[in-house]
């Protein structure tokens, strides 16, 4: 992907590759700053949720469903879904991020190749399930639209379709690689 | 009314771990120490990403694609206006809040194409990016059909977006 966009600014544009690449740099450094600072503030409340036992209540109360989606038996695996779920619906996507590498972390069978429960989660992420778009109704606010929230209704019927979608692909999926394994 | 929500939860558990007599300060110092160095691993990860994306985008490479798809797009009923927003989407958070404000001085942010965009970008994410930086600090590497399926549910939730967007 890189080299083919480099090939095309050989001829069109070769002064602006590498000042374009710093730039993008740049903005990844500005990005991790900011996002080391939201983590420091969520790893902490999420090391809070650990130790005081609630996450383990919250994946409790999630347990079941969790089972039915990952099929997976692994409590500290477990509770890190059920947080990264929660943090996800509340709409904090920069929560969810920190909680979800370390439940990617103790999912991890070192085998090189991402197991089912790996791929639902990053599938699940990627299809981001939200309850209240926030910043798209800010930006909608700012722009000056008489009825900013008018969106809600038709974003979470296409959330609610793109998450489930993928859940039952990733299922479907998995079933036609065992059956094929036979 | 949301802006409650969040001071709430966090008062509730401040509380909480008050009354289950855990050391709050010391508990959440130890969590945020794991911030700088979980930057510093995901910082090549984003890097990477974003000079792809930078390099695509100004290589004309998303506007030839763009117009060239442009034809299936509307065939599938997602507006020609908004293939850059739905090209881009899966690789950039910050370059499709870009876009979408663009349309928004273009189109005004009540127009069926705002809406449509705002559709979008709710029901989709920076899939490519949320996949390079979740197995960043596993040993995995191959992700066998988790993008391939998470692209395809995108494509879908827009699909219906464009469509319920007719109706308000």
């Amino acid at each position: 992907m890189m080299l083919a966009s480099i090939l095309v600014l050989l001829i069109t544009n070769p002064g602006a590759v590498l000042s374009e690449m710093i730039g993008a740099s740049t903005e990844a450094l500005e990005l991790c700053i900011e996002l080391c600072a939201v983590y420091a503030v969520w790893l902490g409340v999420l090391e809070l949720v650990n130790v005081s036992g609630l996450g383990e209540k919250l994946a409790k109360l999630l347990r079941p469903l969790i089972k039915k989606i990952f099929k997976i038996n692994n409590p500290e695996a477990e509770r890190m879904i059920a947080l990264n779920l929660s943090a996800n619906m509340l709409g904090l996507g920069n929560a969810s991020t920190p909680i979800g590498i370390k439940a990617m972390q103790t999912l991890d069978d070192k085998s090189g190749r991402a197991n089912f429960a790996m791929i639902m989660l990053i599938v699940i992420n990627a299809t981001s399930i939200q309850l209240l778009p926030t910043t798209v109704i800010g930006l909608r606010t700012s722009a000056g639209s008489l009825n900013p929230a008018d969106i809600i209704v038709p974003t979470l019927i296409a959330t609610a379709i793109t998450t489930i979608t993928g859940i039952l692909l990733v299922h479907g999926i998995e079933r036609l690689r065992n059956w094929r394994k036979k | 009314m949301s802006a409650y929500i969040l001071p709430i939860i966090f008062i509730s558990l401040f509380i909480y771990c008050y009354l289950k007599k855990i050391n709050t300060y010391d508990t959440f110092v130890k969590g945020a120490k794991g911030a700088i160095s979980l930057v510093v691993e995901i910082f090549p990860f984003i890097a990477s990403i974003l000079i792809a994306v930078a390099l695509l985008r100004i290589s004309g490479i998303t506007d030839l694609l763009a117009t060239f798809l442009s034809p299936i797009f509307n065939a599938l009923g997602i507006p020609t206006e908004l293939c850059e927003l739905v090209l881009l989407r899966p690789f950039t958070g910050s370059g499709s809040f870009g876009i979408l404000e663009s349309i928004f001085t273009t189109y005004g942010p009540d127009s069926y194409i705002s809406r449509c965009a705002c559709v979008i970008m709710g029901c989709s994410e920076t899939i490519f990016y949320v996949a390079t930086v979740y197995i960043s600090q596993t040993k995995v590497k191959k992700l066998l059909y988790a993008i391939p399926v998470a692209l395809i549910c995108s494509l879908i939730g827009t699909i219906v977006g464009c469509v319920l967007c007719r109706f308000i």
